[in-house]
């Protein structure tokens, strides 16, 4: 256990905030809108450039080509967060695309897609789950079947978040329909824009706030050439499990920084002429979740110890997102609670407090606990693959 | 920068674990709950000999001078275990309360902790929950008063007490005047003891120690939270074996999907829990000023997932879970029984609160 910082680390994390005093935008740039994503790229590129944002990311491949450090990670994520920036960008391309091409992608895959990634230029959508597909999701049917080089892709896919906003989707199709379940599946690159998608967006239960979509996509003879599958062709599933990892892995929240946030809304919150900090009930809980939000940060440090010294972190790895997800939804809840009946004012009505956070907080993280692997699901996984704890015997064919 | 064990740390906590596994098996424990006292002197000695009593005693002093880190390990190992052993109180909570005193008043006493010949209780419930009129007034050099659930302190060669925040005294456990007589608790691995002083002349009094008792409660609240981790991590490793090995309906019930989901949440439960234990025992070492919140968190924290993980992984064994025989009441207890030691969930929660400026 050595968590000094010493004098090169200090000297990094006075860079950082040199860096973020400097050139922090005025105003939040994360947006995917056509007209302002130029915003989003220059910013992000002037993060690469400074080794901010892709940081270990070969240079080739339009990172920062540094090598990878706990300390340098922890001290970015904190100066950003106190600056109240987001550092890099919080997507499906840079946290599940990007970490998989880096593992399995040919080199022209690479070349080609993770440095416009990591620069926001192309954004990616994740086109796993359909209708009939979800937890179970190698029983999908969205097929790709070969014509000449390239593969014809036809089916639905469902949830896709952001699809409509997107310009890439990493989809997974079946192209061995001989095959048995897993073996059959593929992993393909097809752009959004390709002659026979069709992207419907879904309101969600978020309504009006938040950048948060949801889309069917229809797949109709959507052409692709061949040399769109990342990895082996039948290799869909392996592949697709290594970015259901790194989804697991990104959702490492900053529950530190909502925690404060409940506090602060805490101290302002009164009723009946006592502020809410004052309630003992409140309070308590507060101190609960702070209980937790310490464990899982400090846990998060932990497996990238684990991740950094390429030790396998064994169970204690599987829990982080059943967990995460969880207090975050605990954490909106009181803040809910503790606005008493004005906890469902939302859509910017007058006396709404925070501009609707907590509400859309509260939906947002339910949405996490089911989205990327549900609860259930993490505790199968959990159980199986962390315990060793038999799995489910397989009923009898019908 | 790292967050995790050493080679040294590990190597510590597996010799520790297969000595425990080998000498203090359950057996032994079973055995140990008929006798007048838990802390059976022979398995103190031996864990002298192991180094654990003195490992927070300087080397000048025959100890290993190790962090509180590795005490806390010591801890869980000894909790993991369900160890009878006045290990919190002589070998963490003294150690750091006589450390942090000037002078070489004290050397002795550390020399006999580390040697494994001294055995301290401790009697600090007052500083936090006063019930039964108890409190000690020292006053013209003498103890009067009553203490309550003073741990470890039936059979003490010395106890260490805090008649107010501010002052220390070490009082012989042979002392003319003081009677100490052990409470039944539902624990067997631990003993809780009523003191009632009447003119009981101390060895030695230390004043204006407020600070060096808060440090002392924090590194005990640590190395408890350790103990319960240590019960728990072995409750759930019961549990899950016998999931593994139990067949109803012609199938293991590890194979149920409720039996593995109780599973899962036991040690989704743990393992963060784990993370926060480490941090705070670091943090004691190395960043004093953060450790009174952490002390507090960790303890209260694992304290609650404590309650869940001990009824969950009995739940697990069924029937069988709720026998004697079947010893899983032992952790069960011992958690239980650790819960309001150093101060229940709530009140440190209370407290955690008003360290941040909150109360
Ligand atoms: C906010 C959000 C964002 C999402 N974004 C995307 C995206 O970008 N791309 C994408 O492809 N998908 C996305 N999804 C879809 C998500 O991956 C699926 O919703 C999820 O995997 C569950 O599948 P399902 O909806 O079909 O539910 P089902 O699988 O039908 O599950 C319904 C219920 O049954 C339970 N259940 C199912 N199987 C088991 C089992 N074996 N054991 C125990 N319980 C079980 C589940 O836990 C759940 O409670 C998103 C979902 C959400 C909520």
């Amino acid at each position: 256990m050595d968590l000094q910082y010493g004098p090169r680390y200090e000297a990094f994390r006075a860079e950082v905030r040199n860096f973020l005093e400097a050139h922090k935008p005025e105003k939040p740039v994360g947006s995917l809108n056509p007209e302002v994503r130029h915003e989003l790229v220059a910013w992000l590129s002037l993060q690469i450039d400074h080794g901010y944002w892709a940081r270990t990311i070969p240079e080739t491949y339009g990172g920062f080509g540094a090598e990878p450090d706990l300390l340098e990670t922890v001290i970015m994520d904190e100066e950003f967060n106190r600056a109240g920036v987001a550092r890099g960008m919080a997507a499906q391309g840079p946290s599940m695309l990007v970490p998989t091409l880096l593992e399995h992608g040919t080199e022209e895959q690479r070349s080609r897609w993770i440095g416009p990634t990591m620069r926001g230029e192309v954004i990616w959508a994740q086109g796993y789950s359909e209708p009939g597909s979800g937890s179970d999701l190698a029983s999908l049917t969205t097929s790709a079947r070969e014509d000449g080089d390239d593969f014809l892709i036809s089916g639905q896919k469902i949830w896709t978040s952001g699809a409509d906003k997107s310009d890439m989707m990493f989809v997974l199709v079946r192209t061995e329909p001989e095959a048995d379940k897993h073996a059959g599946i593929s992993y393909l690159l097809v752009p959004v824009g390709s002659p026979g998608i069709e992207v419907q967006p879904l309101r969600t239960m978020s309504g009006s706030i938040g950048e948060n979509s949801f889309n069917q996509v229809f797949f109709t003879d959507v052409r692709v050439p061949q040399s769109s599958v990342v990895g082996r062709r039948g290799e869909g599933w392996k592949i697709a499990n290594t970015t259901l990892k790194h989804e697991r892995n990104s959702l490492n929240s900053n529950a530190e920084g909502t925690l404060l946030r409940l506090t602060r809304l805490m101290r302002q919150e009164s009723a009946n002429g006592v502020c809410t900090l004052e309630s003992p009930l409140f309070r308590d809980r507060l101190m609960q979740l702070q209980a937790r939000a310490l464990s899982m940060k400090h846990h998060g440090m932990r497996m990238l110890t684990c991740s950094l010294k390429e030790e396998r972190a064994g169970v204690a790895g599987l829990v982080t997102k059943l967990q995460n997800c969880q207090l975050n939804f605990d954490m909106s809840s009181l803040a809910i609670d503790v606005m008493g009946e004005l906890g469902v004012l939302y859509d910017h009505t007058k006396y709404e407090r925070d501009r609707g956070y907590w509400q859309a907080h509260s939906f947002f993280s339910l949405g996490l606990i089911i989205g990327g692997g549900t609860a259930q699901i993490q505790k199968n996984i959990i159980s199986e693959r962390g315990l060793g704890l038999p799995r489910e015997p397989k009923p009898a064919p019908a | 920068m790292d967050f995790g064990l050493s080679e040294e740390q590990l190597l510590l906590e597996k010799t520790l674990r297969s000595f425990l596994a080998d000498e203090v098996p359950i057996g032994r424990v079973r055995e140990l709950r008929d006798a007048e006292c838990p802390n059976d002197v022979g398995i103190w000695r031996s864990l002298a000999e192991l180094g654990a009593t003195g490992i927070l005693v300087p080397e000048s002093l025959g100890g290993s001078d190790l962090s509180l880190l590795d005490a806390a390990l010591v801890a869980q190992s000894l909790g993991h275990a369900v160890t009878p052993a006045p290990f919190l109180g002589s070998a963490v909570m003294v150690p750091i309360a006589f450390r942090a005193l000037a002078g070489s008043e004290t050397d002795g006493w550390l020399r006999g902790i580390a040697a494994g010949e001294i055995r301290f209780g401790v009697a600090a419930t007052e500083l936090f929950s006063i019930r039964e009129e108890a409190g000690t007034v020292l006053s013209d050099g003498k103890l009067n008063g009553k203490a309550m659930m003073a741990m470890d302190s039936c059979a003490a060669d010395f106890i260490l007490l805090t008649p107010d925040a501010g002052r220390l005294a070490v009082v012989r456990g042979d002392a003319p005047g003081l009677e100490a007589t052990r409470l039944a608790t539902t624990d067997a691995t631990r003993c809780a003891t009523e003191l009632l002083f009447a003119e009981v002349a101390p060895e030695a009094v230390f004043e204006g120690a407020e600070a060096v008792i808060e440090r002392m409660l924090d590194a005990g609240r640590i190395a408890l939270a350790a103990d319960t981790l240590g019960a728990c991590e072995s409750m759930i490793e019961q549990a899950v074996a016998y999931a593994g090995q139990r067949k109803q309906f012609d199938r293991l019930i590890g194979s149920f999907q409720a039996v593995k989901h109780m599973c899962a949440e036991m040690i989704a439960e743990l393992e963060p829990a784990r993370s926060l234990l480490w941090y705070a025992a670091h943090a004691f070492d190395t960043m004093p000023e953060e450790a009174p919140l952490l002390a507090c968190h960790a303890l209260a924290h694992i304290s609650e997932i404590g309650r869940e993980i001990s009824s969950v992984a009995t739940q697990v064994h069924g029937g069988i879970g709720w026998t004697d025989e079947q010893n899983l009441h032992f952790w069960f207890k011992r958690i239980s029984a650790a819960r309001h030691m150093l101060g229940g969930p709530a009140w440190l929660r209370e407290r955690a609160a008003s360290l941040q400026g909150l109360v």
